[in-house]
């Protein structure tokens, strides 16, 4: 944190100075490390060990916040007697599907609950689709009333599942697993627990490389369960933050530039399941849930009516058929491969890099090189604009520029300041940017671009008769310019996004003024209200130090302005905080009301005992101890019957990539990731694969303090050049001394995709690690180098293939496994020769991948089916 | 020779002899010192901005003169930053005023060695011309399963993070109106 979120980390100071424990857990010791109480170093990828030990010993001692845990949580939920945990299958649940590597979830559901919601969508589906990051907002769509044991006796109850599921996660299995010794581990134990409860309360932080790996859901999982059963969660000080990494990363998910979802997680129309606009809806709002979502109907024909406006009515089911369907997997990596294999015409890159930034550099850049055309915008020439003449795939001969034909536009971009608009950070704030001065030359905003690029369109299309085109003819694209550029007015953007009454055009203060029948309009329903009244509440700048310390007169925070999420739980179930240390939202008995000093996560004058009548859904069947209001059981799930592909309940799996065999089932890894087995991206081997030896060492990346992702924005910049100026791999003495690697000098580092080289930096703040018997060594790389910019280098993305985490298609970028070798890399067609001879030592060099499933009779088939050599056999 | 009048005015006889014994006020302030002001000071106009790096969301004061960028600060008002930048935000005065900012299009055409010069209204208009034209290439009314799609898989975009809320908006719009769904960001990867 205090490396790539710096001023963030004030806080984190702040806490300290007041006596808050600060722990760091991280395989290398950074800033953050140093300002730490306690740093504990792990082996990369381990994540699910270590917090399921940390889970394993609040259930063992008896340490959850039970109050909490009863009201709040699914702990009670009894579950199908049809399920059968990992601990019976050995690294599977019941359902396993090992030809498709999916489950059929019915087992996973609770008790007497017929199959409901998403699991009525297959999970191949699901998988394709990335259909957990739908679940961001909208919940599991699980019935309104499971039966519940409060005892938390029953053996089939959620808690005792739990208990079961993580026995053998102990401090002995953290120590072998992890490489983290026992007493580190339980100091972590008992600060995180003796520091949770009424009067205090444990916040868990983690930066998005958590998200880059095969198993990235369920780490986080893993922490929801450990912060709900030490109650944690809607409470000052408490919660889970994900540090995210892009100034409005927030933002361009919640109103997404992603390829499964609409704006406010409306998912994206599926050609299976979503032919017409009711299907639509009720996959949604799952009739007889509890909550918010039961208003989908609304949400949905809202952003259909801010589309198509006028066209757009109850007759023509407001234009639903407008939407073009997904059917699968359309996300980046698999568009790269579709690159590489000539079925993409066009692409455009905004703001970002992929050539360094993405995994796999080559397939990326290799893509870029088989297009007919490519737009790039962005302030700099990045490595994505010129890697028609300076990728590495120049000097290997596969990229040659008389040979390429992509057709490539850099079009300059204007700049933060030089444009009006809104950023979302992490925690959901919009906060408005003033524009300082005119973008120079032809640089612009990609509102003007896409603004004008959509009136050029249209005015190409717009003597069509072809059914087509009339999408495009009939699009609300109407927006306001002015200035010596026609710059679209930004505000009536907003407005539309906020959402207004058609006929008065008076801004909307809420979602819940949205209505089903066409009268209103709004672009993304949780943004509604960040122009209630039609003031640009996103602009307000209050001064912190003249406002309360939950500040919310600074900018706005989606939903309705709530700062802190799910904050009824911040009381107990009567509506009285848990303890006057951490009151934040309360019931007020007088006044009939919830007040506090943030805006209170419920409805406002519901009482806390207020009982939902038998058979009431949505918002009515939320009852007045149900503070997870957008799930549909209004509890915190421990247990998540449905939406997640991979499991209800977090569960260890190695990384793809990994020297060591899975201590705890025999299955190796994530038996559902999202693998695609081509020449062009081999993976190195793991156990029980023979040879991992050849790739001995455990990988990973993050980012430095002065240089921002894939450099974009920092290698371009002299200071920023000045203090980090070369790339470099760091590595302990004791790996230095082990391959001969001299400090300052050069080191390669060599897994199947390709060799990168770098300076050694030879440190302590890397440790090598007792696991499993014996001495892992885990090397660090930053990842922010290219060919541009003022300061050059290699990049270490190049060194990941693409194996991506099946509920949301995210790669595993922060974990792989490598050889490193002193001196710099071979060039030109002996590079491709020296990662063409690991593979072939590496066993890896022919049409033969390994096995996914690695339990079980599936164990020795391949993804195809077809039978793999028997590991025990195989000469290593 | 050292002259009475700068003798006297020696800063640490200032100290001793004044009320800043400490050296730390009046003692040590020299008159170049006193006739120093902030850039800041000179500007014609400060909008109020957010960092453009992570998502911490720091708050931004930006001092414009003579319509050039001289300076962008933290802004103390801020309660998440509380006038703190880090050095990638203290640097940002040098992302938006760089030398090495591209401010022309520039154009490679197929089978290209180098760029080209292509003035922005032709750009605008090519673009738009190949947009149209990978859509019509690429169309699917229905995908070889015979499902209803109305869309085409032969145009993609990548970015949106680096962006705003209404840049992000209109993309997605327009895309979705077009029929292209591998619209993607930074949040994937």
């Amino acid at each position: 944190m205090a490396e790539a979120h710096p001023v963030g980390f004030q806080w984190v100071v702040e806490a300290k100075a007041r006596g808050a424990k600060i722990i760091h857990v991280d395989p290398r010791f950074t800033r953050t490390s140093a300002l730490a109480d306690t740093f504990v170093p792990l082996r990369v990828g381990t994540d699910i060990v270590f917090l399921g030990g940390i889970v394993n010993y609040v259930l063992e001692n008896d340490l959850c916040f039970r109050d909490y845990v009863v009201s709040y949580t699914n702990a009670a939920h009894i579950v199908s007697d049809q399920f059968l945990d990992t601990e019976d299958l050995d690294g599977l649940f019941s359902g396993f599907d090992p030809e498709t590597r999916t489950y059929d979830p019915e087992s996973w559901q609770f008790a007497t609950q017929e199959q409901e919601g998403d699991a009525r969508q297959d999970q191949a589906t699901q998988r394709e689709t990335a259909s957990a990051m739908q679940h961001e907002t909208h919940g599991i769509q699980v019935g309104a009333n499971p039966p519940r044991d409060e005892t938390l006796q029953d053996p089939r109850c959620v808690y005792q599942i739990l208990k079961r599921h993580y026995a053998r996660y102990t401090p002995e299995m953290v120590a072998e697993a992890c490489g983290v010794s026992k007493e580190a581990f339980l100091e972590v134990c008992e600060a995180w627990t003796t520091n949770s409860g009424r009067d205090r309360t444990t916040a868990l932080v983690y930066s998005v490389g958590w998200t880059q790996h095969s198993v990235g859901v369920q780490y986080i999982r893993t922490g929801a369960i450990l912060q709900l059963l030490l109650g944690n969660m809607g409470r000052p000080g408490g919660g889970i933050m994900a540090l995210r990494g892009h100034a409005s990363i927030q933002g361009s998910t919640d109103i997404p530039t992603l390829f499964n979802i609409l704006p406010g997680y409306l998912p994206m129309p599926n050609a299976d399941d979503h032919q017409s606009l009711d299907q639509w809806i009720d996959a949604v709002r799952k009739p007889g849930a509890k909550g918010f979502w039961a208003n989908a109907g609304a949400y949905g024909v809202n952003l259909l009516k801010a589309y198509w406006g006028d066209a757009a009515t109850p007759e023509n089911d407001f234009c639903f058929d407008y939407l073009p369907k997904i059917t699968g997997d359309h996300g980046t990596y698999r568009t790269v491969l579709d690159m590489i294999d000539g079925k993409v015409k066009g692409y455009f890159l905004l703001g970002q890099n992929p050539a360094v930034g993405s995994a796999h550099g080559r397939a990326q850049r290799l893509g870029m090189a088989n297009l007919d055309w490519m737009v790039v915008r962005d302030l700099f020439e990045i490595e994505s604009a010129s890697f028609w003449k300076s990728s590495p795939e120049i000097e290997t001969g596969e990229i040659v520029p008389e040979e390429c034909r992509t057709e490539v536009f850099l079009m300059p971009a204007a700049s933060h300041v030089e444009k009006s608009g809104t950023f979302t950070q992490t925690q959901r704030l919009l906060q408005w940017r003033e524009q300082a001065l005119e973008p120079v030359g032809d640089c612009r905003s990609e509102l003007w671009f896409f603004y004008h690029l959509g009136r050029m369109v249209r005015e190409r299309l717009k003597d069509s008769t072809d059914p087509k085109d009339r999408p495009v003819q009939e699009l609300a694209w109407d927006y306001p310019v002015h200035g010596r550029y026609d710059e679209p007015d930004v505000e009536a953007v907003l407005k539309e996004i906020n959402g207004y009454e058609v006929a008065t055009g008076r801004h909307l203060s809420t979602f819940n003024e949205m209505k089903d029948d066409g009268s209103t309009l709004g672009g993304c329903w949780i943004y509604t209200g960040v122009f209630a009244d039609g003031v640009n509440q996103a602009a307000r700048r209050k001064p912190g130090k003249d406002q309360s310390w939950v500040a919310p007169e600074w900018g706005w925070a989606w939903p309705a302005n709530r700062r802190l999420l799910y904050n009824r739980a911040s009381a107990d179930p009567e509506g009285r905080p848990w303890s006057e240390r951490k009151a934040y939202v309360w019931w007020d008995e007088e006044k009939g009301e919830w007040t506090g000093h943030d805006v209170p996560d419920f409805e406002k004058t519901k009482p806390p005992s207020y009982r939902a009548e038998e058979g009431a859904e949505g918002v009515a069947a939320i009852e007045g101890i149900d503070p997870f209001i957008m799930q549909g059981d209004g509890k915190g799930a421990l247990y998540v019957p449905q939406g997640l592909i991979d499991g209800p309940l977090p569960t260890h799996y190695e990384p793809v990539e990994s020297p060591f065999r899975n201590p705890l089932y025999a299955q190796q890894g994530n038996p559902t990731r999202k693998q695609y087995d081509r020449e062009d991206n081999r993976m190195n081997p793991s156990p029980p694969e023979p040879h991992a030896d050849v790739f001995p060492f455990v990988f990973t990346t993050s980012r430095l303090t002065e240089h921002h992702t894939a450099g974009g924005m920092s290698r371009y910049l002299e200071h920023l050049a000045e203090l980090q100026p070369e790339m470099f791999v760091e590595v302990s003495p004791e790996l230095a001394t082990e391959r001969g690697l001299e400090h300052g000098g050069w080191c390669h580092v060599v897994t199947a995709r390709s060799a990168i080289e770098g300076r050694v930096m030879v440190t302590e703040r890397l440790t090598p690690l007792a696991v499993e018997g014996r001495t892992v060594h885990q090397v660090w790389m930053p990842y922010h180098w290219g060919s541009g910019g003022l300061v050059t280098g290699d990049s270490a993305n190049d060194l990941f293939g693409i194996t991506l985490d099946p509920n949301v298609l995210i790669q595993e970028s922060k974990v792989g496994t490598c050889d490193v070798q002193p001196g710099r890399r071979p060039t030109g067609a002996a590079l491709l020769r020296l990662v063409s001879d690991y593979r072939e030592r590496a066993g890896i060099a022919h049409d033969i991948y390994g096995p996914i499933v690695t339990t079980g009779a599936a164990a020795h088939t391949d993804d195809e089916g077809n039978p793999t050599p028997d590991p025990s056999e195989a000469d290593t | 020779m050292v002259s009475h009048r700068a003798f006297l005015g020696w800063p640490v006889l200032r100290q001793f002899t004044g009320k800043d014994l400490l050296g730390r006020g009046p003692a040590v302030r020299s008159q170049q010192t006193e006739q120093l002001t902030p850039r800041t000071v000179e500007a014609d106009r400060v909008a109020r901005s957010v960092c453009p790096y992570c998502a911490v969301g720091c708050g931004q004061k930006v001092f414009v003169k003579d319509e050039k960028v001289i300076q962008i600060e933290g802004d103390p008002d801020s309660p998440i930053s509380r006038g703190r930048l880090c050095p990638k935000g203290s640097a940002s005065k040098n992302l938006v005023t760089s030398d090495l900012r591209e401010t022309k299009v520039k154009y490679r055409r197929p089978f290209g060695t180098e760029w080209e010069e292509l003035d922005l209204p032709t750009a605008m208009e090519m673009i738009a011309d190949r947009v149209v034209k990978a859509r019509n290439d690429t169309w699917q009314d229905i995908d070889e399963d015979g499902r209803k799609v109305r869309r085409t898989l032969g145009i993609a975009s990548l970015g949106g993070a680096t962006l705003d809320n209404e840049e992000n908006y209109l993309i997605k719009k327009l895309f979705t109106a077009m029929g292209a769904i591998q619209i993607e960001n930074q949040a994937r990867i």
